[in-house]
C-alpha cells in the first residue's frame, strides 16, 4: 500500500517532519515556522556530557522538545507510541499505514543504510516519516534527504529499536486532533519570547553566557589539553554547527527564515529587520567555523589562532545578546 | 548567507548523490532554501572526527594482537561505539562489558555471552575470538 504523501526536503529532521505531516493534514506550516513556535535556537555547553569523545555543545533543545513546544503553542494533539516488543511495534505501524495514517518516526543514525557511511554515528534522535509499505519494503520519507527512499522490514526494526541514549524504543507518532483555526499569532509571540529567554539566561553554560564560557574555554585548549585534544573539540563545535541538520550558522538561517515568515503573519516590520540581523549574525558564526577549520587544518598549535577564533565567539556573543534583547522588545 | 554564496564543495555526501538544504537570502533580501553538495571546513571537522575513530580502531587492535585487551573492544570501536552504548546494546553493566575487556575474562566467556556480542557485532562468533578472522 502506498499512502499519496508528499515529501518535501527540510535542513533539520524533527521541523521536517512536523511541516510534512501537517502538510499532509492540509495545514500549510513551513518548516521554519515549526523550528521557530518550538522555540528550536538554543545554545547549551555541557561540560560533563561527552559526545565522541569531547565534551557536549549543542545549538538545540533536546531532542523532541520542538515538536512538543510547537504541538502544545498551537494546540494540536500528537499520538505517541513506544513498544518493548519488535513485532508489536512493526504491527502497530503497518496497521496505521493500513488505515491511510503516514506516521512520524524516531530512529537511530547508525544503521541507516542510505546515509553515507561517514555520516553514520550513534545518533538516536532522527526522524522519517513512513508513507507506505511494498511487500517487505517501507517507504520512507526522510525529510534531509532529496527524494524519497526505503528501507526493509528487517532494517526498519534496527533502527527503531536502536540502543543508547534517546533510544528510540519504537516510538511512533502522528497528529490525531487539531483546533479549528490555527492560532498562529500566539504560537508565534510565545516562541519567540521562550527563546529569548533561553539565550539570555542567567546561567553560565546556557545561551549567550554558554557561548561566552565556550570563548573562554577555547583560549585554554591548546596549552591545558595540547593541539591534538584541542583541535579535536574544535572540530566537534564546527560539527555541531553546521553538521546536516542546522540550515548552516547554527540553525540562525532557519531563524531568519521564521522570523521573515513571522513578520508577514504579525505584520510587524521590525521582525524582518531582526532577521536580517540575525543572517548576518549567521555569517559570523559561518566566519568562526571557517577559521576553526584552518586552524585544524594546518594542525598548528599556535596559541594565537585559538585566540582569534575566542575573539570571535565574543563579538558573536555580544550580537546575540543585543539581538534577543531587541528581539524581546519587538514583540 | 546569500543564495549565490550557498558552498558547493565536494563533500563525503556525493558517494549517494545528495545535496543538503540550506537556507540563505536571495538578491531581494528574501529567505529561500538552497541545495549543498558540502562545505570545506565541515568536510574536514568530519574527516578529521573519522580519522580520530581511525587511530583508536588501530591502537585497539593492537592491545588485542598484545593480549592487553580483548577483541570486544576491538569491535566496539570498529562500531563506533563507546562504553555505555555498547552496554546497552548487549543489556548489561557497563562494568561487565568493562570487565570482559580483559583477555583472562574473555577466554572465560560462555557462548550464550559471546552470542550476545556478536550478534550486536554482526559477526560469528569465529570472528569474535579472532579479529584476524575476517
Amino acid at each position: 500500500m502506498k499512502i499519496d504523501f508528499t515529501h518535501n526536503q527540510s535542513a533539520h529532521c524533527e521541523n521536517g517532519v512536523v511541516s510534512n505531516l501537517l502538510k499532509h493534514n492540509g495545514h500549510d506550516i513551513s518548516e521554519p515556522m515549526v523550528f521557530g513556535i518550538g522555540s528550536g535556537l538554543f545554545f547549551v555547553y555541557i561540560p560533563f556530557l561527552k559526545v565522541n569523545y569531547a565534551p557536549a555543545i549543542s545549538f538545540r533543545p533536546m531532542p523532541g522538545f520542538i515538536f512538543k513546544r510547537f504541538s502544545k503553542r498551537l494546540k494540536i494533539k500528537v499520538k505517541r507510541y513506544k513498544f518493548r516488543d519488535e513485532k508489536k511495534a512493526q504491527l502497530a505501524l503497518d496497521a496505521e499505514l493500513k488505515n491511510n495514517n503516514p506516521v512520524g518516526l524516531q530512529v537511530g543514525v547508525y544503521n541507516l543504510t542510505y546515509f553515507p557511511d561517514e555520516y553514520r554515528f550513534h545518533f538516536n534522535a532522527h526522524n522519517m516519516v513512513v508513507y507506505g509499505k511494498k511487500d517487505n519494503t517501507y517507504l520512507i520519507s526522510d525529510p534531509v534527504m532529496e527524494k524519497v527512499t526505503t528501507l526493509t522490514e528487517k532494517e526498519l526494526e534496527k533502527v527503531r529499536f536502536a540502543k543508547g541514549a534517546f533510544a528510540p524504543k519504537g516510538h511512533m507518532y502522528y497528529p490525531i486532533n487539531y483546533p479549528e483555526k490555527l492560532d498562529l499569532e500566539k504560537a508565534i509571540k510565545k516562541g519567540i519570547k521562550s527563546t529569548c529567554r533561553d539565550m539570555l539566561a542567567p546561567v553560565p553554560i546556557v545561551g549567550v553566557k554558554g557561548i561566552r564560557k565556550v570563548a573562554k574555554l577555547i583560549r585554554k585548549w591548546p596549552v591545558k589539553l595540547g593541539t591534538k585534544k584541542a583541535n579535536h573539540y574544535l572540530g566537534q563545535i564546527v560539527r555541531m554547527q553546521e553538521e546536516i541538520g542546522t540550515g548552516g550558522g547554527g540553525f540562525r538561517f532557519i531563524y531568519g527564515a521564521f522570523l521573515e515568515e513571522a513578520s508577514v503573519i504579525l505584520s510587524n516590520p521590525k521582525l524582518k529587520e531582526l532577521s536580517h540581523e540575525i543572517t548576518q549574525i549567521g555569517d559570523l558564526w559561518r566566519d568562526f567555523a571557517l577559521d576553526a577549520s584552518r586552524i585544524y587544518k594546518n594542525r598548528s598549535s599556535e596559541v594565537d589562532g585559538y585566540n582569534k577564533v575566542a575573539d570571535k565567539l565574543v563579538i558573536i556573543a555580544d550580537k546575540e545578546e543585543n539581538f534577543f534583547k531587541k528581539l524581546k522588545k519587538a514583540i | 548567507m546569500k543564495k549565490k554564496d550557498v558552498p558547493q564543495d565536494k563533500s563525503n555526501l556525493e558517494s549517494v548523490s545528495f545535496r543538503e538544504l540550506c537556507y540563505a537570502v536571495d538578491e531581494n533580501g528574501e529567505y529561500v532554501t538552497a541545495n549543498s553538495t558540502g562545505w570545506n571546513p565541515k568536510t574536514i571537522a568530519l574527516n578529521n572526527a573519522i580519522q580520530e575513530i581511525n587511530e583508536r580502531i588501530k591502537k585497539a587492535k593492537t592491545n588485542v594482537l598484545n593480549n592487553q585487551t580483548s577483541p570486544i573492544e576491538y569491535y566496539m570501536e570498529v562500531h563506533k561505539m563507546d562504553l555505555s552504548i555498547l552496554a546497552s546494546y548487549v543489556g548489561m553493566w557497563k562494568w561487565r562489558v568493562k570487565r570482559h575487556f580483559k583477555p583472562s575474562v574473555f577466554e572465560k566467556l560462555n557462548t550464550k555471552i559471546l552470542n550476545k556480542y556478536a550478534t550486536v557485532f554482526d559477526i560469528s562468533i569465529a570472528q569474535l575470538q579472532n579479529i584476524q578472522s575476517n
